[in-house]
């Protein structure tokens, strides 16, 4: 057994780590302050090929394992948190399930599309009052003619103003349950598609996130992605790869939490010495990496159990689940660390601090992370 | 226009330590890179053949482990790369001895680039040395260079004037850092590289009884001192004394 990425996994990750210097760092403070998209850092994204990581090459993509995809979520997290989220749900939760489930027709039209960048990728399936309990949805879809015609609502969207191409789940038999809600590919030029409003949030602020609003929504029946009825399977395996990109997006901000903080500590003079000095700041640094290193191995983990084939919802929850608290606790130990500093807006450790608790609520909170791998072991 | 890029894999600099009692460099751990000029050196290269086509090989004399560093190159552009190992002992006389013999092995050849000096040593030994071996013309420090069909131009740095020099082919030409922005391979590029060729020439099918001519006796870090001056005085006072300091050190002109 082998704990180490291989010589092509290395290099992706060295060329993502130094655009990620070069092009996502020195503005994520700037677009997180204002609140901007980073429409310009995701077209060069696309040159490189990282907004087509999963998809076969003859649409466009790359073709590359799940452990390449973890390692550029963690690099361009490790800078910015927000391209970093936008990108995993890009790559995993639209590209992937349409490769996965989608048609060659629909393969042929979307996939070049989202690999190219030309149309950035969201994911509709929660609801005012229906997140992880898909059970709940309320917003319905009806088959009238050659079109499906959709109502209702979708909040908490990633991209959500932004996005071309949406993944939208919504009930076409209601009386089947959770076996009655089926997948659509959306596209945010269809007739009755409307961006709602866009959430004023904690962190994250370079990812706008908003309801989507469908009124009469026309969706070609050629939209529907799988079958009537196997929107429930499709997102819950869908989501399953999307935590492992949450997961490494966790990686990425604790592992700039600990990078700011071993540069901080070095330098901070107190009591004459750098503070680096005390066994106090030294055990909060070695306690951070420690956690950061089995977080990545457990994402690794989850991410190798993917490319296996199979099932993978427990490795990829556990995931999820450590290394989003390994991100909250890292930055909340890398704010102590920086003191009265770390908490003003001029050392990015404020700005890791607000967004590594969206690790730990999005694609499933840590509770209900909890509840699928409880729910693996006592089946 | 075939094109040789001459590549060297040095320690990261940055990433380096000195310790403070040796005084020695600690580069056991330090990451290994391909020199950062002569990747500008590379760039130029994929930009003369995107203008004109033909084919850009890497020329690497290092260590084996370099093979991962060629293949950075083959990311980025280039289409072969051949890589010598280190002999047992070595010095710029032995490097450009084995990389002029490979380049006259190669045979057919229009440009060689090279950085104008690799990061590590900084000697800038290297292409001035192959160029005088071949006996072939030499542009240094080329900040930009205009590659047309009969002939190059550049422009050289001078540092605060430029000379720009015209050449025939064949014509080995060093760059400066400035001369552009090396590009980052894509994902595809990352892939392909895989089919690319390296190729491992021998020391011996190039060259026998290469000796050093000079000993590299001892390598000791600079440790930099700070004077630690401090301006208490109110603001309009310190900035005054500032810039005097300043200017008295040289600093401001």
């Amino acid at each position: 057994m082998k704990l180490e990425l291989n010589d092509q996994q290395k290099m992706i990750q060295k060329m993502v780590r130094e655009f990620a210097e070069k092009e996502v760092g020195p503005i994520a403070a700037e677009l997180d302050e204002k609140g901007e998209y980073p429409t310009e850092t995701l077209e060069k994204m696309a040159k490189l090929g990282l907004l087509g990581i999963f998809i076969p090459t003859e649409y466009g993509g790359a073709a590359l394992d799940t452990i390449s995809y973890a390692t550029v979520i963690e690099e361009i997290s490790r800078k910015c948190a927000s391209t970093g989220v936008i990108t995993s749900v890009h790559n995993s939760l639209v590209s992937y399930p349409i490769m996965k489930y989608g048609t060659e027709e629909q393969k042929k039209k979307y996939l070049p599309i989202l690999a190219k960048g030309e149309k950035i990728g969201a994911f509709a399936g929660t609801e005012p009052n229906a997140g992880s309990d898909l059970g709940a949805m309320q917003t319905t879809a009806k088959l009238k003619g050659n079109k499906y015609i959709i109502n209702g609502d979708k909040t908490f969207i990633t991209s959500g103003p932004k996005a071309g191409i949406i993944i939208v789940f919504a009930v076409t038999d209601k009386s089947a349950g959770a076996k009655g809600i089926s997948t659509f590919i959306v596209e945010n030029t269809m007739k009755g598609f409307k961006v709602g409003s866009i959430f004023d949030k904690m962190g994250i602020n370079a990812n706008l996130v908003s309801e989507l609003i469908f009124e009469e929504m026309e969706v070609p029946k050629e939209n529907l992605l799988g079958k009537e009825g196997d929107g429930f399977k499709i997102a819950l395996n869908t989501l399953d790869g999307g935590r492992i990109g949450i997961a490494a997006q966790a990686v990425g901000i604790a592992q700039a939490a600990l990078d700011e903080s071993i540069e901080y500590s070095k330098q901070r003079q107190q009591f004459g010495r750098p503070i680096a000095k005390f066994q106090a700041i030294q055990w909060m640094i070695a306690e951070m990496a420690t956690s950061i290193e089995a977080a990545r191995y457990l994402l690794y983990n989850a991410a190798y159990a993917k490319d296996k084939g199979g099932r993978f919802s427990k490795e990829a929850a556990m995931a999820k689940l450590f290394a989003s608290e390994t991100a909250m606790n890292a930055a909340i130990k890398a704010v102590q660390i920086h003191g009265g500093y770390g908490y003003t807006k001029e050392y990015t450790v404020e700005r890791l601090f607000r967004d590594a608790k969206i690790t730990e609520i999005y694609e499933g909170t840590s509770e209900v992370q909890k509840m699928v791998i409880a729910g693996s072991l006592l089946r | 226009m075939n094109i040789i890029v001459c590549a060297k894999q040095v320690v990261d600099v940055s990433e380096m330590k000195v310790d403070s009692s040796t005084k020695k460099p600690i580069l056991q751990g330090v990451p290994q890179k391909i020199s950062d000029i002569d990747k500008n050196a590379m760039e130029e290269a994929i930009k003369i053949k995107d203008k004109h086509g033909g084919k850009i090989t890497v020329l690497t004399v290092g260590p084996a482990d370099a093979k991962e560093r060629i293949k950075e190159l083959l990311a980025m552009g280039a289409d072969e790369g051949i890589l010598i190992p280190y002999p047992d002992k070595y010095d710029y006389h032995v490097v450009s001895t084995l990389l002029t013999e490979a380049i006259k092995k190669i045979g057919e050849y229009d440009i060689i680039l090279c950085g104008e000096a690799s990061i590590d040593l900084f000697s800038g030994q290297i292409g001035p040395r192959l160029a005088g071996l071949l006996g072939i013309p030499q542009i240094t420090y080329a900040q930009s260079v205009n590659a047309e069909k009969d002939k190059i131009t550049a422009d050289r740095n001078m540092g605060d004037k430029s000379v720009t020099t015209e050449s025939t082919y064949p014509v080995l030409i060093t760059v400066t850092k400035e001369i552009n922005e090396p590009r980052l391979p894509s994902l595809m590029q990352i892939l392909g590289a895989a089919n690319k060729p390296i190729n491992d020439w021998t020391v011996e099918s190039l060259a026998d009884g290469l000796n050093p001519k000079i000993d590299a006796v001892e390598l000791n870090g600079i440790p930099m001192e700070r004077k630690n001056i401090i301006y208490k005085d109110n603001v309009d006072e310190s900035v005054k004394n500032l810039v005097d300091s300043l200017a008295k050190e040289g600093v401001l002109r």
